[in-house]
């Protein structure tokens, strides 16, 4: 098991340390970091920065997919966290005081919350396919974000607010931290105790997990609940990063690069498997290839067709067939690496 | 909203009793219950603006959203099968784009109408080899179809081009009149042509029977001895080749290729299938029931532009308010015939 988990890992980590490698021989001072008025400044920073959110609701999605399901509402839930948060201080008597950042902040989460029981109810009490369940709100989503702003975009100026995308604590930006607490609660929740398994059981035989005496469908309400709540977080981040809600564009194909990230990192889109530190890396090799784009010079237009290639080979790398007939023309499987630690 | 949610379920109740009545009904009420929802709602929109009562609205409902039409029926070949078709409103800009270009710099209609058919049917035979043969789920291969297309979009020009060919400014004007008062444009004839063949290939021929075997089982399908693998290649062949048809038609329609055109219309297409009456799981669907799917997303937004009152952003809202009543429908039904 842990030969295999390790072997998933090796392919994304090649990748990821490839695309770095790529962006330092371009530019020499790519992987340096410098203090500048407190802060910590430098590429790397930049790449964590800018893939916070995604990262985040990559998270949710791995849980997600590990339970053999998928939440495409996830771009939707972003717009309308966002929409929520930035109308309620729009709307406030004292939009610049930090309480009511807070009840902002509390408002995002909770209409996160919300839209994850929706999608959890809808796949594990009603038993819709999860594709099926969550394009509802998918489609839906951005016309109740729209309908929350009133089709405008609402910006803001309230510096706690501001603080979540743009902000810096302990010398590094806000966004990373939470994004790093998010990790290590998902990691500490899931493999430490054994919820982990019992998603992962769930995602290989739903029914055999419930005559096992495991609740199923309990566990599949906590992951899309997960993946909401992240969502949510990402949509805090996303609009105070920008001190406005855009209910059209805010997270728009998020869902898309989340999904990307999970597969990249080895998560089997089938379901029962998941590794947590694989989508971290998925999410990084993402954000790599925008930044490295701009590195080669290659004209930013040429990103999508450039990523679509990456995204194919990466996932043609990770294919069984595909590897077999690799191994078949070289006899000997070289995938050896070092403590890769499986999270 | 509230007078859809208070007007669907009667009709699930009207049809399940003629579909049980029907041998093997069951499976058409779905489709049925679109129909109904369908009439209800022309007949709801003409008592409440007496202009919507006229055989024009309706034809509009096919000249505004020829190109929806055949997106859909490319896009019930592949959810029958199981699959799913993420590329498709991207290749719809990428034929406008190729189309808009090519007639600029001077190529003659015909070539550039071949050229876009080859580029989308192509390209949706790689999306199905690679699907097949490295066994890659459809989600992410067609994702990364969609990255691809629209990122050449963007290669091709980041401004619209406007198209001034005669020959496609033409078929943009031309109205074919039915009588003194009813007109429709080419592109309702073309979008007609594309639902018949696929209606005759879906539904009497070997190929769309395979492609109905697949999606009920596809382990029984190979077992049977039938073409699983070049089937499953060419349903994305085929839906490639409609969006490449959809692409040509909103070119007639808009006169110019724009890169961030058709965003999202991937959505639409697969909600337009689900609300016809096919199964998102596979096995079940009718290329019919997409195009009456298509019409009612087309009386949504004509009833929300009738109003007045109502913001743009209520379509959405009521498409995905009509998907989760109609998905609900479905499970009911495979629930009682399972």
């Amino acid at each position: 098991m842990k030969s295999i988990l390790k072997n998933r890992l090796a392919w994304p980590v090649i990748a990821l340390v490839a695309l770095l490698a790529v962006n330092q021989i371009f530019r020499a001072d790519f992987l340096s970091l410098r203090m500048q008025d407190g802060h910590l400044y430098g590429s790397l920073i930049d790449i964590m920065r800018n893939g916070a959110p995604t990262i985040l609701i990559a998270l949710g999605m791995t849980l997600v997919i590990a339970s053999r399901g998928i939440d495409l509402s996830v771009g939707a839930v972003v717009a309308i966290a966002g929409a929520a948060s930035c109308a309620y201080i729009a709307a406030s008597p004292e939009p610049a005081s930090p309480v009511t950042a807070a009840v902002a902040v509390l408002i995002a989460v909770v209409a996160g919350l919300v839209l994850g029981v929706w999608n959890g109810f809808l796949v594990s009490t009603i038993g819709i396919q999860p594709i099926i369940a969550t394009l509802v709100l998918m489609t839906a989503g951005r016309g109740i974000a729209q309908l929350i702003t009133d089709g405008q975009i609402v910006s803001v100026t309230n510096d706690s607010y501001k603080a979540i995308g743009a902000g810096y604590l302990f010398t590094l930006p806000i966004s990373i931290l939470i994004t790093a607490v998010v990790f290590i609660l998902a990691a500490v929740l899931t493999r430490r105790t054994a919820l982990g398994t019992l998603i992962e059981a769930v995602g290989i035989n739903p029914v055999a997990s419930r005559l096992a005496g495991l609740r199923a469908r309990n566990i599949i309400w906590i992951v899309y609940i997960f993946s909401a709540f992240c969502a949510a977080i990402a949509g805090l981040m996303i609009s105070s990063n920008v001190t406005a809600a855009d209910a059209n564009n805010a997270g728009l194909y998020i869902e898309m690069d989340a999904i990307l990230a999970v597969v990249i990192g080895g998560t089997s889109l089938a379901g029962g498997r998941y590794s947590l530190v694989g989508t971290v890396v998925g999410a990084f090799i993402i954000q790599t290839l925008t930044t490295t784009v701009y590195t080669l010079g290659i004209p930013p237009e040429v990103t999508l067709v450039f990523k679509a290639l990456v995204v194919l080979t990466v996932c043609l790398l990770q294919a069984p067939k595909a590897r077999n007939l690799l191994r078949n023309l070289k006899p000997a499987s070289p995938l050896r690496t070092k403590e890769k630690v499986a999270v | 909203m509230s007078p859809l949610s208070t007007v669907a379920p009667p009709t699930v109740k009207k049809t399940s009793s003629v579909g049980s009545r029907l041998r093997g009904g069951a499976r058409y009420a779905p489709t049925l219950a679109t129909l109904v929802l369908f009439i209800l709602m022309f007949v709801v929109g003409a008592g409440m603006y007496p202009s919507f009562l006229s055989g024009q609205v309706l034809l509009n409902l096919f000249i505004d959203n020829t190109f929806l039409i055949v997106l859909a029926v490319g896009m019930t070949f592949v959810i029958i099968t199981g699959g799913i078709d993420l590329s498709v409103g991207a290749v719809v800009a990428l034929s406008m784009m190729v189309t808009a270009t090519m007639l600029q710099n001077g190529w003659n209609p015909a070539m550039v109408i071949l050229a876009v058919l080859v580029i989308g049917g192509g390209l949706g035979l790689l999306m199905g080899m690679v699907i097949q043969y490295f066994d890659i789920q459809p989600f992410i291969v067609t994702l990364a179809g969609m990255f691809l297309a629209r990122g050449l979009c963007y290669v091709i020009s980041l401004d619209s081009i406007s198209v001034t060919d005669p020959f496609f400014t033409s078929m943009a004007q031309a109205r074919i009149p039915l009588s003194e008062e009813l007109f429709i444009s080419p592109g309702v004839l073309i979008a007609l042509v594309v639902v018949g063949l696929a209606f005759f290939i879906l539904h009497h021929t070997r190929f769309g029977r395979t492609v109905y075997a697949i999606g009920g089982n596809e382990n029984s399908a190979m077992l049977m001895g039938l073409a699983v693998k070049s089937t499953k290649i060419l349903v994305y062949c085929v839906s490639g080749l409609c969006s490449a048809i959809a692409g040509i038609l909103f070119s007639f329609y808009s006169l110019s290729g724009y890169s961030l055109a058709a965003q999202g219309m991937e959505l639409d297409a697969i909600a337009a299938v689900v609300i016809g009456g096919t199964l998102l799981t596979g096995g079940v669907g009718y290329v019919l029931g997409s195009v009456v799917g298509v019409l009612v997303l087309g009386i949504v937004q004509t009833f929300i532009a009738y109003d007045g009152t109502l913001s743009s952003w209520w379509t959405k809202i009521v498409i995905g308010g009509l998907l989760l009543v109609f998905i609900l429908l479905q499970r009911l039904f495979t629930r009682r015939t399972a």
